[in-house]
């Protein structure tokens, strides 16, 4: 702690922080560009001028740069010092010589960084009257547009973008007056994190492109605290609507999970929810076998006697939300009730529910990883399942530059020095995968293999961790002397981390690293773990108990089920086409409750149109057991409504007593019945909770065109909607202070701050810190010791067939964002791979035709070659253009 | 008594003063160039729609009675799909004018826009657009801005230099 004074009073700060943050963590309003709190400082923009003092008795002082001045203890600064001020003015009037008076069409403006700071500094007069310097812009793909003429120079993207994410294709180029950020070509940015380029570039230069096909200004988007349903990691985002329409989809701040950043997928992924083809309306199959819209009444009635008559079983879902999946569990009973993963997804996801149990004083948030010294991940492409994760492991790989920075004594927010001590040094991450992933340029070794490899990997190595653990045998020195290796690094780091994940849909990996982490914990009680799962609600539906949805097909193939009710939910991920297709053909009622066309809605007998996460509120548990609410952020014309609400109908139909009006006794009714979830209840402020007597608003304070906005169709204003299930209010009214609680944080304002990545600053309980209201969301996993080691399970190792690997695509595994018509622009050409042995033997070479029998489903697609894959694997591609999910057995014949 | 007499007298003077009070309809009332009535939207010296859809308007009306959807051409031109503005509801402050960065939005001295049926109050894009530039001659948003449109590239706006060859190796 170090005693500083600015502007005459004394502030306690961390004498480790540079002055610029912790003027702006006391709540100053000072200027500046080129710093982020991520990014740290390069003193590149000029824009944080302050006076430094030497002492009581210097009264002319001198201008330093906050951001590169330490806030040693006893230092004398001014912020509203006279001629620091006139110097900020001037910097901010230097920097907009070349600025191109386009605000009025720049997406930007209303939320844009360099609009507040020239406000704040005062400047408002052009006085530069000649030439402007112009730039050509380029194209970048589906989700970023370029705007270079806006650009001011601070170097934040490049920064970002290649410093932070590692990405190579971003680029400052040219130099002085001619200084231009892009690519070589035109062409998309190949790394998965450039969308936070929008937010990250303080002016107009990357703008959303998403965003600008329907463009609405920040000030008039109805906004609600949501979390992202693209992976397992509950990362916090904020989407913006207008006249019932999704807009986009901006970061929330999560001092545990995504912080600052998220990935492409989330940030982009959100078009399936305003496709044409989205079923908005009841639908039933007609005589003439087409489905066609039904009255909402007469789509009760008739999904009342599909249930009545039948002999029925509810089909749950990993992307719905705890609340719909229970609706559907009550509305049919606990026994008529599957989990809705596949049966090789359900026993790891379970496996990774135990793990969880095993280790609740151990599990690493996302935010935590970017801390650990030493990083095994086990057998999870996390960049294309979990891609946030991704960016957070090469942070930590990334630590190394801050701990060599100490020892020579640089402060840790001078990034350039930072930079150059750490050099090429990086903690070590060892991946054990079935191919090469995004992430080899940081690793210090990968091992690749099939999932029996990859397990026997980890038992090595929880063996050589401690000698308690079971030992792999026959296993090849090899693979014994990496994990002599990895073994010996994990040992000897201060805050090891194990990351495992469901990708494989294998369990065996997740309870091997089980045993490392039991290996690892009896030595280090600093040890973490941090598995990954594939789905939004992925570790929810474990929790339920319920079966795989093999139980529900089963059922249906022996004849003891007739009806089906799906909840957003596509079974054709979850088993072998030609087993679904023959159980379909046998249903007497297909029910599907969804808010997209998937193959399951296709084939349905009625339709009832289900809010996705923009019309619904409700509780997904992220993959470290965090139970976090997300919000309804627009009431959508015409029928659609949550699940648990079609669920509620459908009871009251049925004649059966429903034990909810709203969510909170849903909420209620769920940890009533199903104490695992305890806990959930905390996870956001209850629906009747007000602050001073009010609500807290969707829309900002200054939302425009109230009387206009539907005014072609009705003059008269509507009433303002009210909101039955949270605290929110779905209008510009209610509690705008400071102590709003986080979880209803729906955007970032604070006066004189527009920008999201440094209003929040305002929020938070120092700038990059935590939310000053808590980070949202509950952990709900209980400690279970289940004892000892887990023994190794029998291994076929027949060897001679051929063994599959399941190849994730970032854009084109997860079903929902993949319908995104931005997302599905950047899928192109999915190919087999194999290895050139493998190619050999099948008589193919790179780009031949393979075709190829998985789990008794044929599959022909280009081969493509992939020297890091194991002999006698096939690595077949998840998603749209391969196979649609890990299946039970996944066998394969080529 | 002698008050009484004076009032008689005053308003006696007063019946052969010329009248204030206006035959309006059939005679119309002089209104000063700046007197602000109904709304239109002018057009740029070229002839194309001045307004950029940059909703400032918008938010700048103290009833929020204007409501601006932006549409973009295929040149990257910003333009309003829907303009629309509920009369009913504007009391012709001038802000949306005073806010517009481009000189679109423009009162006029006309305030004959009585209504039977309020929703009629509603004027759309085309109730709005007129063929000329209004109060302001010459000014044309898109020859100051940096943007590059149909008909005008980088570098052809007002003081622009020609766009920087990034591939050059001279500084």
């Amino acid at each position: 702690m170090a005693k500083i004074t600015i502007d005459g009073r004394q502030y306690d700060v961390d004498e480790t922080d540079n002055v610029l943050k912790v003027a702006l963590s006391k709540g100053f309003d000072l200027p500046y560009f080129c710093w982020h709190p991520e990014l740290h400082s390069v003193g590149a923009c000029r824009q944080c001028a302050v006076k430094q003092y030497k002492n009581g008795d210097d009264t002319q002082g001198q201008i330093a740069m906050a951001c590169m001045t330490p806030a040693s203890d006893g230092s004398l600064f001014s912020i509203s010092d006279n001629e620091a001020a006139e110097m900020r003015a001037q910097v901010v009037e230097w920097l907009m010589i070349n600025h191109p008076h386009d605000c009025a069409v720049c997406e930007e403006g209303g939320e844009c960084h360099l609009q507040d700071m020239t406000l704040m500094t005062g400047h408002t007069r052009r006085r530069y009257i000649g030439p402007k310097r112009t730039h050509r812009n380029q194209n970048l793909g589906p989700f970023i547009s370029h705007e270079m003429n806006r650009c001011i120079a601070c170097y934040r993207c490049v920064r970002y973008y290649r410093d932070y994410a590692d990405g190579n294709d971003l680029r400052a180029l040219g130099s002085h007056m001619n200084v231009y950020f892009g690519r070589d070509t035109d062409g998309p940015f190949e790394n998965e994190f450039s969308g936070n380029l929008v937010e990250v570039c303080p002016t107009g230069v990357f703008t959303d492109k998403t965003l600008g096909a329907h463009y609405i200004r920040k000030w008039d988007l109805q906004n609600a605290p949501s979390i992202c349903t693209h992976c397992s990691l509950g990362c916090n985002t904020s989407p913006g609507s207008r006249r019932g329409e999704l807009r986009r989809i901006q970061n929330r701040y999560h001092g545990e999970i995504n912080h600052y950043f998220l990935c492409d997928r989330g940030r982009f992924g959100a078009g399936f929810t305003t496709r044409d083809d989205r079923p908005r309306q009841p639908l039933s199959r007609s005589a003439n076998n087409v489905l066609e819209p039904v009255a909402k009444d007469d789509a009760i009635a008739a999904v009342r006697q599909a249930i009545a008559s039948g002999r029925a079983i509810g089909i749950g879902s990993p992307r719905a939300s705890i609340e719909d999946n229970y609706a559907l569990r009550h509305l049919l009973g606990a026994e008529h009730f599957v989990n809705g993963l596949s049966a090789a997804e359900s026993r790891a996801s379970h496996a990774v529910r135990d793990l969880l149990a095993d280790n609740a004083n151990h599990i690493a948030t996302l935010r935590e990883v970017e801390s650990c010294d030493a990083v095994f991940v086990i057998g999870e492409d996390v960049t294309q399942t979990a891609p946030r994760l991704a960016l957070s492991l090469r942070q930590s790989a990334k630590t190394k530059h801050f701990e060599l920075a100490r020892a020579a004594n640089i402060p840790k927010w001078h990034a350039r020095a930072v930079h150059e001590a750490g050099q090429h040094h990086y903690n070590p991450i060892f991946e054990a995968t079935p191919a090469a992933t995004r992430l080899q340029d940081i690793t210090a070794e990968s091992t690749h293999g099939d999932a029996q490899t990859i397990a026997q990997l980890a038992f090595a190595v929880a063996s050589r961790l401690d000698s308690q653990a079971p030992a792999p045998s026959n296993v090849d020195d090899e693979l014994l002397k990496r994990a002599e290796i990895i073994a010996e690094t994990l040992r000897n780091a201060t805050k090891p981390l194990i990351v495992v994940g469901t990708g494989l849909g294998d369990s065996d990996v997740v309870t091997a690293a089980g045993n490392v982490m039991k290996a690892l914990t009896t030595a280090n009680d600093a040890a973490q773990i941090f598995p990954t799962l594939l789905e939004a609600n992925s570790l929810g539906m474990s929790l339920f108990d319920a079966p795989s949805i093999d139980h529900a097909l089963t059922q249906v193939e022996s004849g003891d089920v007739d009806t089906l009710v799906v909840n957003q939910n596509d079974i054709f991920e979850r088993a072998p086409t030609h087993r679904v297709d023959a159980v379909l053909k046998n249903l007497k009622n297909l029910v599907v409750l969804d808010h997209s066309l998937t193959e399951t809605t296709a084939r349905a007998d009625h339709v009832l149109p289900a809010g996705s996460f923009a019309e619904a509120d409700g509780t997904l548990i992220n993959n470290e057991g965090r139970a976090q609410r997300f919000f309804q952020v627009f009431i959508s014309e015409g029928p659609i409504q949550e699940t648990w609400r079609w669920c509620a109908d459908l009871a009251r139909a049925l004649g059966r007593p429903v034990r909810w009006n709203g969510m909170d006794d849903l909420i209620t009714a769920i940890v009533d019945e199903l104490p695992q979830f305890a806990g959930i209840q905390d996870a956001a402020p209850s629906q009747s909770f007000r602050k001073a007597g009010m609500r807290f608003p969707r829309g900002t304070h200054r939302q425009a065109a109230r009387t206009a906005l539907y005014a072609e169709i009705d003059v008269r204003e509507r009433r303002p909607e009210v909101d039955a299930d949270s605290a929110l209010s779905f209008s510009m009214e209610g509690y705008h202070g400071s102590e709003l609680p986080s979880e209803l944080l729906a955007y970032a304002y604070a006066p004189g701050w527009e920008s999201n990545q440094q209003a929040i600053t305002r929020f938070q309980d120092e700038v990059g810190g935590h939310l000053k209201m808590g980070d949202p969301g509950v952990r709900i996993m209980t400690s279970k010791d289940n004892g000892g080691y887990t023994k190794l399970p029998q291994t076929n190792s027949d060897g001679g067939g051929w063994r599959v690997a399941p190849r994730y695509h970032i854009f084109d595994s997860e079903s929902q964002s993949a319908r995104a018509p931005a997302i599905a622009e950047r899928v192109n050409g999915r190919q087999i791979t194999v290895n050139r042995a493998s190619a050999d033997k099948l008589g193919v070479a790179d780009g031949d035709s393979l075709s190829i029998t998985i789990d008794g489903d044929a599959l022909s697609l280009p081969v493509a070659i992939d020297d890091s894959l194991g002999d006698q694997v096939i690595g077949i591609p998840i998603g749209s253009q391969g196979v649609s999910g890990v299946h039970a057995a996944s066998q394969v014949e080529a | 008594m002698l008050s009484v007499l004076r009032t008689i007298w005053m308003v006696l003077l007063h019946s052969f003063r010329k009248r204030d009070t206006v035959l309006y309809p059939e005679v119309k009332p002089y209104l000063p160039p700046r007197y602000r009535g109904r709304i239109v939207l002018t057009r740029d010296p070229d002839g194309a729609e001045r307004c950029v859809a940059c909703n400032l308007c918008s938010v700048a009306c103290p009833v929020d009675c204007i409501s601006v959807i932006k549409g973009e051409d295929e040149t990257g031109r910003w333009y309003p799909d829907t303009f629309q503005i509920n009369f009913s509801r504007c009391i012709y402050c001038g802000f949306c004018e005073e806010a517009c960065p481009t000189y679109a939005i423009q009162l006029t001295p006309d305030f004959e826009m009585g209504e039977f049926d309020r929703q009629k109050m509603v004027y759309e894009k085309s109730d709005l657009t007129i063929s000329g530039v209004g109060k302001r001659p010459g000014y044309n948003y898109y020859r100051v801005a940096g943007m590059a449109v149909g008909g005008k590239d980088k570098g052809e706006a007002v003081s622009e230099s020609e766009p920087v060859d990034i591939k050059t190796l001279l500084p």
